[in-house]
């Protein structure tokens, strides 16, 4: 599958507080979290129309509280795929189960740019930058995680074994 | 080829003989906890899988301590939404507001993870049980959710690191500035998808407070999980709490490790995080300049009766500075009340601090104490975050619970002997 998105860029150690601040966990609402996501960091993109679009991190992206409200808020706010240089554990984890499609790629996290339009195929893994220039290949998807992806999450994968 | 203490606990919960770094597995789940942030996605999550009924009502703990005792209309909702899930299914570890405490304090104060057990906690420091002998993992309300129905978990075999702690403790040193100094080496992502085993001649006399607060903060550098072989000090602990049989795992001689650090505990003074993550250390020596507005002693990770009885001990007869506000929380009812038992509270109260009830609190920046604009806080709690427990511009120190009495008499950071 292929997507075309403009990208919100970020540093390294983003952790799931900044992504989604404490104070806003007092719901579950998909809605409300998207609007909230990034609220202190960058309070423009919860109003701003971010379906489609691109968010590229730097290493240790999602790290800290286990808080799946943060990969919640981010796949509620229409970002169509999270590109790192790595993703801590449990953020990892959470992507995947959720249906969030993450790929990781050092070259591709530091070579792009916040405001960069991207090019992205979700299955081969490959990035382009239409902006700048330049392809990068994302790591392969475990084998393990991609069977999560084509049940279409953890609990579809669990049911159907 | 032998197995370290988490390949063996590992395999035991899968069925399988051995394991080795990488390998895939289903696991059988001990205890799974969620508390009132993560349990409700986690009991939609449950609903969808469809299963009549949990897997089973005594091997769930759900806790509410983020929000708690309410602190606006959605939090009271979903802290109902929690207590309406226990009652229907009967949870059996189901803690209500007075019976309830931190989650990471109360379950090994109850008794409800020994060694040998495997733990899923829907929240990342459910590392803590590392320090009783025990793999516990935090995973998201999702996983949390499959769990609460099928009582198994997917498990990737992480390398293990080895961390062996060599020397003795100088004064006012103790765990949490062990593992904020093992941090600040490794990283915050230096045991991304690793375990973290502790051992060495350092931490063999180290009491269980101490070591709960070390295997709490294993998540800081990224470790799945961080863990202690269990020893007398392990079941004398656990064997006044539960009449369940600890099972005693212990790492082979020949098990391979990824690396092995060595830390001489004996060079360390106490240690500071940074703003803004928990590798940014500096000794307490190079750190003395930083004025405060407030100091939070409380949290999952210095919460307990050690650590409040450190911080009477210095804070005894003193009080704290004008302009800085000191919140004490203890970290469950029954560490509350041994406090006021044995005069603590008393003391606090006469410091000038306020006492909060045994939840959270500030550690989080969602209910109490929390900063505004430009305000700084030296906190025993474990992370540091860019706007962690308020605004964005609000700066938070880690410190262990001395330094942190000490900084509340002083109004900026410094030790016991300072005073
Ligand atoms: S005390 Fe802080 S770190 Fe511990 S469970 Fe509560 S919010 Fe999380």
């Amino acid at each position: 599958m292929e997507i075309e998105g403009k990208v919100w860029k970020f540093g390294d150690n983003i952790d799931t507080d900044v992504i989604i601040p404490a104070r806003f966990l007092n719901v579950s609402d998909k809605d409300i979290l998207a609007q909230n996501c990034f609220a202190d960091l960058r309070p423009d993109f919860g109003s701003t129309e971010t379906t489609g679009d691109v968010i590229v991190g730097g290493s240790n992206f999602g790290c800290g509280s286990s808080r799946e409200h943060a990969p919640l808020a981010i796949k509620s706010a229409g970002v169509a795929v999270v590109i790192a240089k790595s993703f801590a554990r449990i953020f990892y984890r959470n992507a995947f189960n959720i249906g969030l499609p993450i790929l990781e790629s050092k070259e591709a996290a530091e070579a792009i740019e916040d405001g960069d339009t991207l090019s992205v195929d979700l299955v081969t893994g490959e990035i382009t930058n239409k902006t700048k220039g330049g392809t990068y290949c994302a790591s392969p998807i475990p084998d393990f995680m991609r069977s999560i992806i084509d049940a279409g999450g953890l609990v579809e994968y669990v049911k159907n074994k | 080829m032998g197995m370290t203490l988490t390949e063996k606990i590992l395999a035991a919960h899968s069925g399988v003989d051995s394991v080795k770094p990488g390998d895939l597995l289903q696991a059988k789940v001990d205890l799974a906890l969620a508390n009132d942030i993560t349990a409700p996605l986690a009991i939609k999550v449950f609903e969808e899988v469809g299963k009549p009924d949990v897997f089973d009502k005594d091997k769930i703990a759900l806790v509410p301590d983020h929000f708690v005792p309410n602190k606006d209309i959605p939090s009271a909702a979903q802290a109902k939404e929690m207590r309406d899930f226990a009652k229907k299914y009967s949870i059996t570890n189901y803690f209500e507001v007075g019976d309830m405490g931190i989650e990471h304090v109360i379950l090994p104060e109850k008794g409800l993870v020994i060694p040998g057990d495997l733990v899923i906690g829907a929240d990342s420091h459910t590392c803590t049980y590392g320090a009783v002998g025990a793999f516990s993992t935090g995973v998201g309300s999702t996983d949390l959710g499959v769990i609460m129905a099928t009582g198994e978990v997917w498990l990737k075999v992480p390398p293990t690191i080895k961390v062996v702690f060599e020397g003795k403790l100088k004064p006012w040193v103790g765990g949490k500035d062990l593992i904020i100094c093992l941090i600040g080496q490794l990283g915050v992502e230096g045991a991304n998808y690793r375990a973290l085993e502790f051992t060495g001649p350092a931490v063999k006399d180290l009491s269980m407070d101490n070591r709960l607060t070390m295997s709490n903060m294993a998540i800081e550098c990224g470790a799945k999980n961080g863990i202690f072989e269990a020893d007398e000090i392990t079941m004398a602990y656990v064997k006044e709490r539960t009449s369940r049989e600890p099972v005693v795992y212990k790492a082979d001689p020949d098990a391979v490790y990824e690396r092995e650090i060595v830390i001489d505990v004996s060079k360390i003074e106490p240690q500071v995080a940074w703003p803004h993550t928990p590798d940014n250390v500096k000794p307490v020596s190079e750190s003395t300049g930083v004025e405060l507005d407030q100091v939070f002693i409380g949290s999952c990770t210095n919460g307990r009766l050690e650590d409040l009885t450190q911080a009477a001990e210095i804070l005894k007869g003193k009080k704290r500075a004008e302009g800085v506000r000191l919140i004490v929380i203890p970290g469950s009812p029954l560490i509350y009340k041994q406090a006021i038992q044995q005069g603590l509270i008393e003391i606090f109260l006469d410091a000038g601090a306020t006492i909060g009830p045994p939840t959270c609190g500030p550690c989080l920046g969602g209910h109490m104490g929390i900063l505004t604009k430009g305000e700084k806080c030296a906190s025993t709690s474990n992370r540091n975050f860019l706007g962690r427990m308020g605004d964005i511009e609000s700066e938070v120190y880690l410190v262990g619970p001395a330094v942190a009495a000490a900084s509340a008499v002083l109004g900026r950071i410094g030790t016991p002997d300072e005073l």
